[in-house]
């Protein structure tokens, strides 16, 4: 109980985000003349805000299957990127080990990468807590979008601002963690750099990619600055 | 309007297991019973460092630099956040007060 508990708090900022967006789909999904059970199921099976938004227009497109294929791939390619520093942890889990894979979003990922666990908390149980409980929310967002989002009394525009905020505060936490700051100057570098050169939809992998180029090639200047500071994840 | 329910329901099918695909993949190469490679491990503690930033350009991406107001809004708000996360190392406090200034800011200034 104490660990749901600690669980349920660090994912308050993302209630709010995962709502407003969850919702967001759930209407547009309908206006689009889609029953509820489209939103329910693509919440369940898909799990990914923006490309459940591209995939309205897919549905009606007619655009090929290699199409549909690729384009999903590369929206979320980034996904790639969050399980590798979780392969070894997630692999004692037993059952829940597919679980963890297929429930790790950009939130989650954010989230499990910078908690600090209590000493008296099972971590995995944290872990997955955190998860299924976003998860959870996630559906339940897309179907309540689907059912009452147009009743909504008050307009909440701006209140997925919460995940942006959350991300950076992740990376003050890291900044003022990490001895080298060569991890955080190479992303923020390429990600500005592959913004102005592709434009917002094609930046971020290549953004990434990069990213890992220069941790790989630098490896043994940011070990040397990390001496000493224990990252365990 | 006439929907097609079957090709709806084969791109359902395709984005869905496409996007598990994209999640397991890194669990498909590196989860086997083999010892992980030392980069592999290296990389999986410093690339957040990496990510995080770039999520944070990511859900910034759609500012229209062209146009009035330039992003000020979400600009003035990350400010914002980095500031009292700074000063107070408290994170939903950060986040309430970064949100609170950007769905104000978009509701009179901007």
């Amino acid at each position: 109980m104490k660990a749901f508990r600690f669980a349920l708090k660090q994912i308050i900022p993302f209630l709010f985000s995962y709502l407003f967006i969850g919702m967001a789909f759930g209407v547009l999904i309908t206006e689009a003349g889609y029953s509820v059970w489209w939103s329910f199921l693509a919440g369940v099976f898909i799990y990914a805000g923006s490309m459940q938004i591209v995939m309205i227009s897919l549905m009606t497109s007619g655009a090929p299957l290699y199409m549909i294929a690729a384009m999903t791939f590369f929206v979320n390619a980034r996904h790639i990127f969050y399980g590798i520093g979780f392969v070894d942890k997630f692999k004692k889990m037993g059952w829940k080990y597919p679980v963890m894979i297929l429930t790790m979003t950009d939130e989650t990922y954010s989230v499990l990468c910078s908690l600090d666990y209590p000493k008296d908390l099972d971590e995995q149980k944290v872990d997955f807590y955190i998860n299924f409980m976003c998860y959870l929310i996630w559906i339940f967002s897309c179907t309540v979008g689907a059912l009452f989002g147009k009743l909504v009394p008050f307009d909440l525009t701006g209140i997925e601002f919460a995940a942006t905020a959350f991300f950076v505060t992740v990376c003050v936490n890291q900044w003022r963690q990490f001895d080298s700051h060569i991890p955080a100057l190479a992303g923020l570098s390429s990600a500005i750099a592959f913004y102005f050169m592709l434009g917002p939809a094609n930046f971020i992998l290549p953004a990434l990619s990069l990213s890992l180029i220069v941790l790989v090639v630098m490896k043994d200047s940011v070990n040397l600055e990390m001496r000493g500071v224990n990252v365990d994840h | 309007m006439i929907i097609d329910f079957s090709d709806a329901a084969v791109t359902l099918i395709v984005v869905s297991l496409m996007t598990g695909l994209t999640r397991a993949i890194p669990y498909l190469l590196f989860g086997g019973k083999k010892e992980i490679p030392e980069t592999v491990v290296y990389l999986g503690n410093m690339l957040p460092a990496s990510i995080m930033i770039i999520l944070v350009v990511y859900c910034l991406r759609n500012i229209d630099f062209s146009a009035f107001p330039f992003g000020l809004a979400e600009f003035l708000s990350v400010a914002l956040v980095i500031v009292v996360q700074y000063l107070k190392k408290n994170s939903l406090l950060s986040i309430i007060l970064g949100t609170a200034c950007y769905m104000l800011l978009i509701r009179t200034i901007f």
